[in-house]
């Protein structure tokens, strides 16, 4: 590698002379244009002409990002949160989309549950061990504590992460470990007992570090059978989809070319029995492209001119507001016509409909969020719609979203 | 047809005008009269076919079409093209029921209709944990810290000035084939394999990057890698790799990154689950120690039969699937076929592909196409008869450290059903009689 340099530098006074540094070309091996650093690496040799580039960070500017908690708690801020805090911000904060007990909802995967007291003492979730056993919640597999804290603080709540402080995050960690009976209810968690904390996680013992899945010089644990000719196999089919499913992906014919050797199945029909049934096949296949009725001739049509390039900045106006709030994620916890975590659309056009005032209500209440009026859940801020795309939702909410 | 004598056996150059009016008027009429029994004949064919019975004419070749008769549309109608309309059936998709918000979820790519190992940029599937965005390039800075000689910032443009490099590499989720680790639960290979793309990806070397801002790399033993998105999403990349071939990339086949795809920046840790490659990449930071990130203790942990969770499993394993005959397409006919599919490894090449029409009983060998590269896509074919009756075709990587992909009994065995990750195992399609094709699972 540093005959490599060697060979660059002196590679001939007119290649410097002009600025070009010729590199060795090789297809797809990693072409170094550099010696390799590592423990050989001279602190003698001649600095890369690219090593200008770029420049120091500042002080402030790493301490803006270097968040990261170790599981050795390296880089975990000082400070300390109540569990009685904790439940304060969980219920403003957290417990729309985890529910008042971190059992979540159909949205999320819950945060607590499946885990006791023994598993406590082993440092083994014993839930874990039982094929039947429906979910593995946040407390069933967390082995580190850090994880749970530096998670929180990056990335949490899901639509305004890092919006909370350094109390809060202690907080809500000793409220979720509170629930999960891991510190009592009058607990404060701090810098200086969180490690106690850790020895009493329910899954501490319950992760292994995998090697041969992490370098790639490693023997692998599975490995295949090599056999070509008369192998033993059990050919017989012991799962296939059941024919309810059959459409649950949407029709098939309209996943697929509609030309080559073969086409999409019309999953909006039975299976076809036989081969027979083969032109069946292509009509549904074609019509997914066409049109209406497999009959349509086939034209060939000059191609529309794209719309002007906005995509950089998307074009909201143009978007139905059915889209918008897909976007916006208001599909999350609402239906359009059945309750969710929220009330359904329609119940919310039905309840204020007419109301004078309303669209400005109900556009306040996306924006900075509300609670209190169809249940006890918290509904979160959205800050970052653009009030037109609120404008435009709340209208078709009050239109009965159609 | 001149007036001018031949000579017999000798060609003599015609001299210009040597047609009277009167011969070329005559001339036209032969000519015309021959056009027309020659349409009469072809119009009106009545050749025998084999069987002896008639041909009809196909109208889109004696109806001229509109494109064959008119004039088209200029060039530059679309400053950046799309696909031909009568593609639109190919797009990603999300598998529904598979996550309820949409901002943390997959889009699958549509395999069964790519060709070749490149994944097209509008197909590529997408992961997210809080959603995308577009981010202005300007504003995007790349912070390198840590056990570091100094931590230093870098801008967009002082990364694209650096020595780039342009690499082939898939890019697989973790997760791919996860649904199936049970039993069959989805209907296509774009959803059973489609968190799989393959792209050049065109960055700086991380080892470069390293270099430059002195990291310790006697000490420093693993990176922390962060992105800039709503979930700041971490991994741990071991230093090994990240001096081996990782890079932090701005572009995906010859244009930048799609934003849906991390623009302007990600890390791309070849033959590593996806979750590594850490899209709208903010910092690198060199540490002693793993970090122990969410993505590494409560997701991309692969639960064991006895309870365990084995964890920093991050290597994509030697894997291949039929794309096309798959499940949820049909056959139009008997007979011949193109088989044709992907494999791939994240230790290096393929080194072979046996494909079965028989269930596994036997196998034969498919071609591999240029170009075999480590840790890329592969794509094979191999030719293949179909005689109407049902049958199960599958295929079977071998990868050049002779790891042979296994079958899903196999993989069973050794890690139960509730891994959900690293799902390598053999694919299978039933063709049943009708020419429709399914996913199944065999004994």
């Amino acid at each position: 590698m540093r005959g490599v340099l060697r060979a660059v530098f002196a590679a001939g006074a007119f290649g410097a002379a002009i600025g070009l540094v010729p590199a060795a070309v090789v297809a797809q091996a990693p072409a170094k244009p550099q010696a390799q650093a590592g423990a050989q690496a001279s602190p003698q040799a001649a600095p890369t002409p690219w090593a200008g580039i770029g420049r120091p960070a500042t002080p402030n500017e790493i301490k803006a990002w270097d968040i990261d908690v170790r599981a050795d708690f390296k880089g975990l801020p000082p400070g300390s949160g109540s569990a009685d805090k904790g439940m304060e911000v969980w219920e403003a904060k957290c417990a729309s989309c985890h529910g008042t007990f971190g059992e979540s909802n159909e949205v999320f995967t819950p945060v607590v549950g499946g885990t006791t007291k023994a598993d406590i003492e082993t440092g083994r979730v014993a839930n874990l061990t039982r094929p039947d056993y429906p979910q593995r919640t946040t407390l069933m597999k967390l082995s580190q504590v850090s994880t749970l804290w530096d998670y929180i603080n990056r990335a949490m709540p899901w639509n305004a992460p890092k919006s909370l402080t350094v109390e809060e995050v202690y907080a809500v960690t000793a409220y979720i470990l509170n629930l999960g009976d891991i510190v009592p209810a009058d607990f404060v968690l701090s810098d200086k007992n969180i490690a106690e904390v850790q020895q009493r996680l329910t899954n501490r013992h319950g992760k292994a570090f995998f090697e041969p899945l992490w370098s790639v010089a490693s023997k692998p644990d599975v490995q295949g059978d090599a056999c070509m000719k008369n192998c033993a196999t059990q050919a017989d089919i012991r799962s296939i989809l059941p024919d309810f499913a059959r459409d649950a992906h949407g029709n098939l014919a309209a996943q697929n070319r509609v030309v080559g050797p073969v086409r999409g199945a019309n999953t909006t029909e039975p299976p076809i029995r036989s081969l027979a049934d083969a032109d069946a096949v292509r009509v549904a296949a074609r019509a997914t492209v066409v049109g209406a009725g497999a009959s349509a001739p086939s034209v060939s049509v000059a191609p529309k001119l794209a719309s002007a390039a906005g995509a950089a900045t998307g074009d909201e106006g143009g978007k139905a507001p059915a889209a918008l709030a897909v976007e916006a994620n208001c599909m999350a916890c609402h239906g359009v016509d059945n309750r969710a975590v929220g009330p359904s659309f329609r119940e919310v056009a039905d309840k204020y409909r007419g109301t004078p005032g309303s669209g400005a209500l109900l556009a306040g209440r996306i924006k900075n969020g509300g609670q209190g009026v169809w249940g006890q859940i918290p509904m979160p801020a959205n800050a970052t719609i653009p009030e037109d795309s609120i404008r435009r939702i709340v209208g078709w909410i009050l239109d009965g979203a159609p | 047809m001149t007036d001018h004598k031949p000579i017999p056996g000798r060609i003599q150059k015609a001299p210009e005008n040597f047609l009277s009016p009167e011969k070329m008027a005559e001339a036209r009429r032969a000519r015309r009269m021959f056009m027309g029994k020659a349409l009469a004949m072809g119009a009106g064919a009545t050749a025998a076919t084999v069987s002896g019975a008639a041909r009809a004419d196909d109208p889109a070749i004696v109806n001229l079409p509109a494109h064959t008769t008119g004039l088209g549309q200029p060039v530059a109608a679309r400053g950046y093209g799309a696909p031909s309309q009568w593609e639109r059936n190919l797009q990603r998709r999300e598998s529904p029921g598979l996550t309820r918000v949409s901002a943390a979820s997959v889009s699958f790519a549509p395999l069964q209709g790519l060709f070749g190992i490149i994944t097209p940029n509008g197909l590529h599937f997408e992961r997210h944990h809080q959603g995308w965005w577009d981010i202005d390039p300007s504003q995007h800075r790349l912070m390198i810290n840590g056990l570091v000689k100094q931590a230093r910032v870098f801008t967009m443009d002082d990364l694209m000035r650096l020595p780039s490099v342009s690499r082939i590499h898939f890019i697989e989720c973790g997760a791919n084939t996860g649904m199936e680790w049970g039993n069959v639960a989805v209907p296509t290979v774009q959803y059973t394999h489609g968190m799989l793309s393959c792209c050049e990806y065109t960055g700086v070397l991380l080892s470069t990057l390293l270099e430059m801002v002195g990291a310790d790399t006697k000490k420093g033993r693993y990176l922390l890698a962060e992105g800039a998105d709503g979930s700041s999403m971490t991994r741990t990349i071991p230093l090994a790799n990240a001096l081996d071939d990782v890079m932090v990339a701005w572009a995906m086949n010859g244009e930048m990154l799609r934003p849906e795809n991390g623009y302007p920046l990600r890390l791309v840790v070849p033959g590593v689950q996806g979750v590594s490659w850490v899209k709208y990449l903010r910092r690198i930071e060199v540490g002693d120690k793993p970090y122990d990130a969410k993505d590494e203790v409560l997701h991309y942990v692969d639960l064991m039969p006895d309870g365990t969770h084995r964890q920093y499993t991050s290597l994509q394993e030697v894997k291949s699937v039929i794309t096309s005959p798959s499940g949820g397409q049909v056959l139009l006919d008997k007979g011949f076929y193109n088989v044709t599919g992907l494999a791939w490894s994240g230790r290096g090449r393929i080194k072979r592909v046996d494909v079965s029409a028989d269930g596994g009983r036997n196998w034969r060998q498919a071609r591999l196409e240029n170009p075999v590269l480590p840790k890329a896509l592969t794509r094979f074919n191999i030719d293949w008869v179909w005689d109407g009756s049902p049958t199960v075709l599958q295929s079977r990587a071998v990868d050049e450290t002779g790891h042979v992909q296994p079958r899903l009994n196999q993989l069973r065995a050794v890690r139960g059903t509730r891994s959900i990750y690293h799902n390598n195992g053999i694919q299978s399609w039933k063709v049943a009689e009708s020419g429709e094709v399914f996913n199944v699972q065999l004994n």
